[in-house]
């Protein structure tokens, strides 16, 4: 009897502390949107200078892993197609199934893997540690809202940036597809450009796109939200941010079930 | 005496199952140094952080110029914020950014002024606090007592009316501790200023307080100027004056059952 009740009560009380989690970053996602969309409007301003800095720091520093896993991305789809679908002379379609793979799926989601890993940790390594030696504290004796400095910046970067890397990874992985297609098939130049541009369609696209905006939100979001729960020291800054990246990938695919099932559902 | 500027009234604060704050009372008057006096742990900081409106009490109430911070828009708190300071024991400067950048930091956002206002009015705080030529340091190449009148700079930056400092000289040296002593004399002195320092350094307080309010187990057990201290009758705070550690209560064999975890 004792251990069914400790069970169910500590059920009972892991639940009410997810509950509590998710009202407290619903709370922090309305005052991100007021300070991102609201106040600007009634002449508060954006930090657009704390921004750019977030922007360079999101997307220009995860230009050259995003582009270089991208590619060798395209590399591997390109060679797994063309092995299965040369044994039915089907050899052309390799050029439908490295674009539509990336652009639907691979490319969305691995360079949201990758922005998690480098700026959804940083996010929470850093907010956590203004948090633990009372900056934020600081910010708001002085009468400056910690969302609108600290959050609002790297949601609004995140939000750019990871669309761009995107459409970024994109490209470059369909190069790498046509690389390998172009050297090992039976294919011109030619061929392939065209059979991709036929293989296009805007709803792919479209879709990959929408999924990395919901991706960015999520890094943001979370990264943001464990940084700013942290109390105590330099320890637990850590497991926050193990914390950040872990919930951020976990959201980040379970999200993306959800919206491949919304777009392309046979059901 | 005027009005009051800041008043703390029945103030209670609770950690789960831990008050850490009991009913706390606490009137500040305009242009006076209080001291806020107590050993480590009796909830000096929990009450400066409330009357910073930095958390939520338990119960009541923290009025400051009239207003209940408690209850006050975060629009009304920037407001009334611009004119409070606030040195953090840990000094709290920004990280990232140069001394100069952390004291221009609420000029910049509050003020219309020009960037080259600006400037000379940075110049101008980290002279009064000895720091001038340290403007392009970071935080981190600075020592202790450095980071506390940097950070003391930043919370004089907009020139407040009420100054609240978390153990200013705690950790440092006697010489740069007698000098922010010092410092935060001169400031009343010159400015006007109301300033709140807490502090568990008998020295500093007699050296600057014009009133003293003994903390003890998150009551305030006195509130008077020096002499009304050092003449109060109640045991904790004589104890406190005299420097005497806490009498041995436990017997031989109750130590050893704490030590043992034996009951
Ligand atoms: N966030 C918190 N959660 C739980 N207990 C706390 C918290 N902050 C402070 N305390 C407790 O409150 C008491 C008073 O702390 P504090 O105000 O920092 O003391 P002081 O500044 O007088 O040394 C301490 O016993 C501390 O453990
Ligand atoms: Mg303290």
């Amino acid at each position: 009897m004792e251990a069914i009740n400790k069970f169910f009560g500590s059920i009972g009380h892991s639940v009410l502390a997810m509950l509590n989690h998710l009202r407290r970053m619903k709370t922090m996602t309305a005052e991100t949107f007021y300070w991102t969309l609201v106040a600007p409007l009634k002449g508060k301003g954006l930090k657009w200078d704390n921004t750019v800095e977030q922007m360079v720091n999101i997307g220009f520093n995860s230009l050259p892993i995003v582009a270089t896993i991208a590619f060798f991305v395209g590399l591997i789809i390109s060679m797994q197609s063309a092995y299965q679908l040369k044994q039915f002379g089907a050899s052309i379609y390799v050029a439908d199934l490295v674009l539509v793979s990336l652009i639907r799926e691979l490319s969305p989601l691995l360079t949201a893997i990758i922005v998690t890993g480098r700026n959804g940790s940083a996010i929470t390594a850093e907010i956590g540690t203004m948090k633990v030696s009372e900056e934020i504290d600081a910010l708001r004796t002085m009468g400056l809202n910690p969302i609108k400095f600290l959050i609002v910046p790297r949601t609004l970067a995140m939000l750019i940036m990871l669309p761009c890397l995107t459409i970024l990874a994109d490209m470059i992985g369909i190069i790498g597809g046509y690389l390998i297609a172009v050297s090992t098939l039976d294919i011109t130049s030619t061929r392939y450009i065209n059979q991709t541009i036929q293989a296009l369609v805007f709803k792919d696209f479209f879709s990959g796109l929408l999924k990395s905006v919901f991706f960015a939100l999520i890094i943001a979001i979370v990264g943001c939200y464990q940084g700013f729960i942290v109390e105590g020291g330099a320890e637990e800054v850590g497991k926050a941010t193990t914390r950040s990246v872990v919930i951020s990938i976990f959201l980040i695919i379970a999200s993306d079930v959800f919206f491949t099932a919304l777009f392309y559902s046979t059901f | 005496m005027a009005e009051p500027i800041v008043q703390v009234k029945n103030l209670v604060v609770t950690y789960g199952n831990r008050v850490v704050l009991d009913g706390v009372n606490l009137d500040i008057y305009p242009g006076e140094i209080l001291a806020i006096l107590g050993r480590s742990g009796c909830g000096k900081s929990t009450l400066l952080r409330h009357m910073l409106g930095l958390a939520k009490p338990t119960a009541g109430q923290i009025l400051i110029k009239g207003k209940d911070i408690t209850s006050l828009s975060e629009e009304e708190k920037t407001e009334l914020f611009k004119k409070i300071g606030m040195l953090f024991q840990s000094a709290a400067l920004f990280n990232s950014m140069t001394i100069a950048d952390n004291v221009a930091l609420p000029l910049r956002e509050h003020t219309k002024l020009e960037e080259s206002t600006i400037q000379i009015m940075v110049k101008m705080k980290l002279e009064l606090v000895g720091l001038s030529g340290f403007e392009n340091f970071k935080p981190a190449q600075l020592s202790g007592g450095m980071k506390k009148r940097a950070g003391l700079a930043r919370a004089l930056a907009m020139d407040p009316e009420i100054l609240f400092c978390d153990e200013p000289s705690a950790g440092l040296d006697p010489v740069v501790a007698a000098g922010l002593d010092n410092l935060i004399r001169k400031l009343q002195t010159a400015f006007k200023m109301t300033i709140v320092v807490v502090t568990h350094e008998m020295d500093s307080v007699f050296a600057i307080a014009d009133r003293i309010a003994m903390m003890h187990d998150g009551k305030i057990l006195v509130v008077g100027t020096k002499e009304e201290i050092k003449r109060s009758p109640d045991p904790i705070v004589q104890q406190f004056l005299n420097r005497q550690p806490d009498e041995e209560e436990m017997d031989r064999e109750q130590y050893l059952n704490t030590i043992t975890g034996a009951s």
